[in-house]
């Protein structure tokens, strides 16, 4: 009598690629369905384009290496880099801008390393990066939320803008785009004038701008539910929360002022987003437990120094990228120690 | 030409171009290739100091001890780039303060270097001539290529700033795909020039493989890896 002898792993987990990008997927929604809700259509037509062309790109590289596209296309991973790559971008981006970046996230950022696991840099980021370096214009073009501006663009008008690229009859550009929370921030500090001042202004809700600091609660939902479903773990999101939080914390204490407090930091701009959707990228991060806590605390130190200092008013995909970088020296240093393994055991 | 001449032209502009095979020279390559003419200029004033310094270092390659040859082939190389860096200032003023630092940084472009110790301290003067120009040319034409390239992707032209090369003539050379072209920066920052550089080399490696009638083999990819929680 014979048994089947096969090579361990001999109990195989219920997770797979497909089910974890689709986990990723369903917690995006809330969050995603906040900015629509605040922007208007926008937001959803830019993930419809990105989502198309990162899946063609895809289909298309696959075909091109000669290899089967359905598995690749299957496990979902392109619309998660469309998906978090659209909700970066400004809900009135030209089309075709939107074609482009998640275009160069798939194909050079992701494919051209070896496609899924291979990638050293999180693509969508990359992709993002890429948009914002070459248009500096369209990419910093936001729209104020609907509850600031009282005013919500219809479907047909905002197809209208991104197919045309041109703002609709009666309207320009500086009627209906304006600074974003952060950018605001940053122009009025360098103008030397005190936090407690700019705040006046109905543009600012409880902790971050108006409208704006809701997305984040709802983003901090879905990534909720991806540490309760295992997706995740929480050591980056709370490293990178927490290092965001300390840093600005203290400089916030020095001189409350000049230095906005730290939950306005909290839920302004992509940091909620960033620790739990896009610095906990299974692929580019650091993948060692002690690695994690340095590789989130570090994107968090980074985007304060970015957003306080820095050329750009948001930092996240900088700073993700920066530490994409370094995340496999880190895990170089911070391999944990194998069982029986002596401590200063250098062989 | 025998054989010999023709083994230094292949190697120099395609089989071992130091640009996209040896990956040597890469930072004059790669900061100032962000227009085709500035690609041009800098390859040209490269080839000279090249075929220049392969001249001389073969021509005292038997007087010279091996204890100090590396000092001596730095002397000559820097006293051409010197040269060259004074010639570029009189009559190409423009292009001089285009290229600024890089030209002076000739004189670090390991590539020279590497065939002055490779090739011109072991052959003869005549071999160490071709080689210098081949070599020199093969660079230059790299960089003309990732000049372009990034020039017309970045801003839309090709020839921007021909002027300052050939003179006010070549004013109108400039040739560009329309005003309305918005421009992909990037590729003239930085980044730019990794990627168009990688994507060169990637081309190089397809041609010589289709020229070798090698099938690339896709490699086994195995099945879907499990990301298991970050």
């Amino acid at each position: 009598m014979e048994f089947a002898t096969g090579s361990s792993p001999h109990k195989i987990g219920p997770q797979n690629v497909t089910r974890v990008m689709g986990m990723v997927l369903l917690a995006l929604v809330p969050g995603t369905l906040a900015m629509w809700w605040y922007f208007g259509w926008g937001v959803l037509i830019n993930l419809m384009i990105a989502v198309t062309a990162a899946v063609v790109a895809e289909a298309a590289v696959m075909s091109l290496r000669g290899r089967d596209a359905r598995p690749v296309l299957l496990d979902l991973s392109a619309v998660v880099t469309a998906w978090l790559l659209a909700l970066a971008l400004p809900p009135l981006l030209p089309w075709w801008q939107t074609v482009l970046g998640s275009m160069f996230a798939i194909v050079v950022v992701k494919q051209l390393f070896g496609g899924i696991g291979y990638n050293p840099f999180n693509p969508a980021m990359a992709g993002y990066v890429l948009l914002l370096v070459s248009f500096p214009v369209t990419m910093t073009r936001w729209l104020p939320p609907d509850v600031v501006s009282g005013q919500a663009l219809s479907l047909a008008d905002s197809l209208h803008i991104i197919f045309s690229g041109t703002p609709p009859l009666g309207q320009t550009w500086d009627t209906l785009s304006s600074a974003t929370p952060l950018d605001q921030m940053r122009s009025e500090l360098s103008e030397n004038r005190m936090i407690s001042e700019i705040r006046q202004s109905p543009l600012w809700g409880d902790f971050g701008g108006r409208g704006w600091e809701w997305i984040g609660n709802w983003f901090l939902l879905g990534g909720l539910f991806l540490l309760w479903r295992r997706v995740i773990n929480w050591r980056i999101p709370a490293s990178m929360l927490g290092s965001l939080l300390l840093v600005s914390g203290l400089f916030w204490a020095i001189d409350p002022e000049t230095h906005p407090f730290p939950a306005f930091h909290l839920f302004s701009g992509a940091a909620i987003l960033g620790a739990f959707f896009i610095a906990t990228d299974p692929v580019s991060a650091s993948t060692t437990p002690k690695g994690q806590l340095i590789y989130g605390a570090l994107i968090g130190l980074f985007v304060f120094i970015i957003r306080t200092w820095g050329g750009y008013p948001d930092a996240v995909a900088f700073s993700v990228l920066l530490l994409n970088m370094a995340a496999p020296t880190i895990d170089y240093y911070t391999q944990p120690r194998v069982f029986g393994q002596r401590k200063h055991d250098d062989a | 030409m025998d054989d010999g001449y023709r083994r230094i032209w292949l190697d120099g502009l395609w089989s071992n171009n130091q640009a996209l095979v040896a990956l040597l020279g890469l930072c004059p390559l790669l900061a100032v290739s962000n227009t085709l003419i500035n690609g041009l200029g800098l390859g040209l004033a490269t080839t000279l100091v090249l075929t220049l310094s392969n001249v001389s270092v073969s021509l005292i390659r038997n007087w010279v001890r091996p204890e100090i040859r590396l000092p001596v082939f730095v002397l000559i190389i820097a006293s051409f780039v010197t040269t060259v860096e004074l010639v570029m200032n009189a009559y190409f003023h423009g292009l001089y303060k285009v290229l600024g630092i890089f030209i002076p940084l000739i004189v670090t472009n390991c590539a020279i270097i590497g065939r002055a110790e490779a090739f011109a301290s072991r052959n003869p003067i005549p071999r160490a001539l071709h080689d210098g120009l081949a070599i020199g040319i093969g660079f230059t034409l790299a960089l003309v290529v990732l000049g372009g390239g990034r020039e017309l992707i970045g801003q839309g032209t090709l020839f921007d700033g021909a002027h300052l090369m050939f003179g006010e003539v070549a004013r109108d050379w400039r040739w560009s795909v329309g005003e309305a072209y918005p421009g992909l920066l990037i590729a003239i920052l930085p980044p730019g020039a990794f990627i168009g550089l990688g994507l060169m080399i990637a081309l190089k490696n397809i041609i010589d493989k289709r020229l070798t009638g090698a099938k690339p083999v896709p490699t086994d990819q195995p099945e879907q890896a499990v990301p298991t929680s970050a």
